[in-house]
């Protein structure tokens, strides 16, 4: 029977946040990860680290530190200038087993999605997918049960281990991963209760980020271990990284999104330009569900849902969106939705705040005309 | 040379997915069909045969019925076909499947120049951690979010994406790929493509075929052998029903428009 190195929990302390950079600049996940690792390393009342691969990255350790990270570790090397899966790791591995963190969250973009996984399989120990909440403390995770789930309050109320191997395991302790699963149909909580670092991807988006503190940026304390890399540890070569030429659009920082779906196909051009239209007086951008994305009429960083971004702004416009669970996967925790459909029996009014059933053709132009002139009148 | 494609056979999550009472999902009620990043895998696999003449081995993990989803792959093009089957095998993560999965690639036997390749992500489990984890396990280099595959003499390029642009990579076999659906369009079968996958070679691995390959442990597959456990699982619960308004005119936004402005939303 095959034995491993990472059962002795206690050994393991500390929860860290993989700080994903491109082209010398951190992600917007990374902030998003580092409040919510912050949050966990309090439950547990540990350190928080990040952790920075990278050539000559270390100036952007600080503004980590800013919200929330007591350390962040900074790997420097030539050959981490482009991600590559062995090299980031390889040096990943390498740090975690010496260091022995408990928990690893890593942003899961499509570097973190390649990485996360080959990680966990050469440490050995569990990786939860995707996340899109995470908890320590236990009452915190049953009123977030109680909030978020079906689950009768008697079962949630008593919860308190978990059959491991045939034995009730104590969960206290663990970090509960909650993610989508089945296209959205079905959340788990995923545990990793007996080997270390418990591993999560998280979706970007979803994490609250915190405010930055400038004092706990300057505090922030700064290590760079030795990296043990050569090209020797690397078989793939990045022949070139190109950036799409356009402008993407941020959904996922926006406040206000007006999205459109097939019931703009009897005038395509139109139909967007009523949602831009819309859209900017709302001071916002433009959204599709994946039907626009694959009839090719909107560009792919505008999908929303499942396979696309998932927002949460203060305001979601859907314009002639049938409203399919893996579109409201990616749309549904706005704070407001307001939904224009001429099929009144659309799934999308389910979980409007508000519905109109009409001709998004004909609703659109005096909604933009309408909070104009509220505006103007405020 | 020859290309090993795993395939998984899931639950169709477009149509009505029916959840029991206790949270679990009826699967008997659904429709099962084969992953759809797995068919891009598959074309590309054949696209390569087309060029090369060489050989497409599939090999998926699953309760025997996955056979049915075999013998249409085969119809579709490929030479071989893998069922990897045993109750050993029942329960695990991807951690454990990846560990599976590995075993029967080593059973078909890798060569220099051959490349395994996957979907992206399945769309039941919804991970995408089963191709890098099989990648870790056999050694081999990886590419995933493949949009574009180009081979040469043992070299391969693939345009990978991200979500900001891509990279060009260039790998040596053998290495893994996993396959996104801007890829290609899957071709269907062929008639005579039909008649033949009833001819082509159908071999079932179970836990006896593997149980030799340092991989397969007690400690590493199975139920037993996952690293993770599902504390809970649940459904969500329908946001509250929202208000339906009244009409669709002039009057109707400009009463939603005042309320959003009362909420001190605009
Ligand atoms: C694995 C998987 C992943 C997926 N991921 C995503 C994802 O990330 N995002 C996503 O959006 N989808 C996703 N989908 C697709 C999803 O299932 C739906 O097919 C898609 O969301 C439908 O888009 P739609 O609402 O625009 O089109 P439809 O479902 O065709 O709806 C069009 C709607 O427009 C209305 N309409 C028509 N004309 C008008 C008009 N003049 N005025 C007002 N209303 C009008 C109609 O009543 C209808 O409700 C995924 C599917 C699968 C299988
Ligand atoms: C609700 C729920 C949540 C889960 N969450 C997690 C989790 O967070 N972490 C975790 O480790 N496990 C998790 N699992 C277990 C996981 O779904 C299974 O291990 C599953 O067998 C493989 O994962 P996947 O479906 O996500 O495949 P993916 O990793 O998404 O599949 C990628 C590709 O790998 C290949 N592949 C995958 N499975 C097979 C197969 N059986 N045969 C042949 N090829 C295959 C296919 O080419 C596929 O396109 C979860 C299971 C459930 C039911």
């Amino acid at each position: 029977m095959a034995t491993f190195n990472n059962t002795d929990l206690a050994a393991f302390k500390d929860v860290w946040v993989f700080c994903e950079q491109r082209q010398g600049k951190l992600m917007p996940t990374d902030f998003e990860l580092i409040s919510e690792g912050r949050k966990l390393a309090d439950e547990l009342g540990v350190k928080l680290c990040g952790l920075l691969l990278g050539d000559n990255v270390e100036g952007l350790a600080k503004e980590l530190g800013g919200y929330g990270a007591d350390e962040v570790i900074v790997c420097e090397s030539p050959l981490l200038n482009v991600y590559t899966t062995d090299a980031y790791a390889k040096v990943i591995c390498d740090v975690i087993e010496e260091r022995k963190p408990e928990a690893f969250l890593i942003g899961a973009t499509n570097i973190g999605r390649d990485l996360g996984p080959r990680c966990a399989a050469r440490l050995h120990t569990g990786l939860c997918a995707d996340c899109t909440h995470l908890d320590v403390d236990m009452d915190i995770y049953k009123d977030f049960l109680r909030e978020s789930s079906t689950l009768a309050p008697e079962k949630v109320d008593g919860m308190k281990t978990a059959k491991v191997l045939g034995e009730d395991h104590d969960v206290s302790r663990d970090l509960k991963m909650t993610r989508p699963a089945f296209g959205g149909h079905l959340m788990a909580t995923i545990i990793c209760p007996r080997f270390r670092p418990t591993m999560a991807t998280v979706r970007p988006g979803v994490m609250k980020k915190a405010p930055f503190d400038q004092a706990k940026a300057d505090a922030c304390k700064i290590t760079k271990p030795v990296v043990k890399l050569t090209e020797d540890d690397i078989d793939t070569e990045v022949v070139e990284v190109v950036k799409a030429a356009k402008k993407l659009v941020d959904l996922i920082g926006a406040d206000f999104i007006v999205s459109v779906g097939r019931g703009i196909s009897k005038d395509v051009e139109g139909g967007i330009k009523l949602a831009e239209e819309l859209a900017a007086e709302l001071g916002g951008v433009v959204g599709g569900s994946r039907a626009t994305i694959d009839s090719g009429w909107l560009s792919a960083d505008h999908q929303v849902g499942q396979t696309g971004k998932t927002v949460h702004p203060k305001v979601y416009v859907a314009l002639g969106i049938s409203g399919a669970i893996q579109h409201k996967a990616g749309m549904q925790d706005s704070e407001c939705i307001i939904a224009v459909n001429k099929n009144e029996t659309a799934p999308i009014f389910e979980i409007a705040d508000y519905g109109i059933c009409g001709d998004l053709f004909k609703v659109a132009p005096m909604l933009t005309e309408a909070i104009r002139a509220a505006k103007a009148a405020k | 040379m020859k290309i090993i494609v795993c395939v998984k056979q899931v639950p169709d999550t477009s149509g009505k997915v029916a959840v029991n009472p206790d949270g679990t999902l009826d699967r008997a009620s659904m429709q099962t069909i084969t992953n759809p990043d797995d068919l891009n895998a598959v074309e590309a696999a054949l696209k390569l045969k087309d060029e090369t003449g060489c050989k497409v081995v599939v090999v998926t993990m699953g309760p025997p019925p996955a056979e049915g989803m075999l013998r249409e792959i085969l119809a579709r093009g490929a030479d071989e076909a893998v069922l990897v089957s045993a109750r050993e095998f029942g329960g695990s993560d991807t951690y454990a499947t990846s560990q599976i999965l590995a075993s029967a690639i080593n059973r078909i036997g890798l060569e220099q120049d051959d490349v395994v390749m996957c979907g992206r992500q399945a769309i039941d489990g919804d991970t995408a951690q089963v191709g890098p984890q099989i990648a870790e396990k056999l050694h081999l280099p990886q590419v995933t979010y493949a949009a574009e595959i180009h081979k040469a003499g043992n070299a391969i390029t693939v345009k990978r994406m991200l979500e900001d642009g891509y990279m060009t990579i260039k790998v040596k076999t053998p290495c893994l790929l996993t396959c996104i659906k801007e890829l290609n369009e899957p071709r269907y079968m062929s008639v005579s493509g039909v008649f033949e996958a009833y001819s082509k070679p159908m071999e079932v691995f179970n836990y006896e075929t593997l149980k030799d390959d340092p991989l397969i442990d007690p400690t590493t597959i199975g139920l037993k052998g996952s690293p993770t456990n599902i504390l809970t699982s649940f459904t969500p619960p329908l946001k509250g029903a929202g208000v339906m308004l009244e009409g669709a005119d002039k009057e109707t936004c400009d009463k939603l428009a005042g309320l959003l402005a009362k909420k001190h939303i605009i």
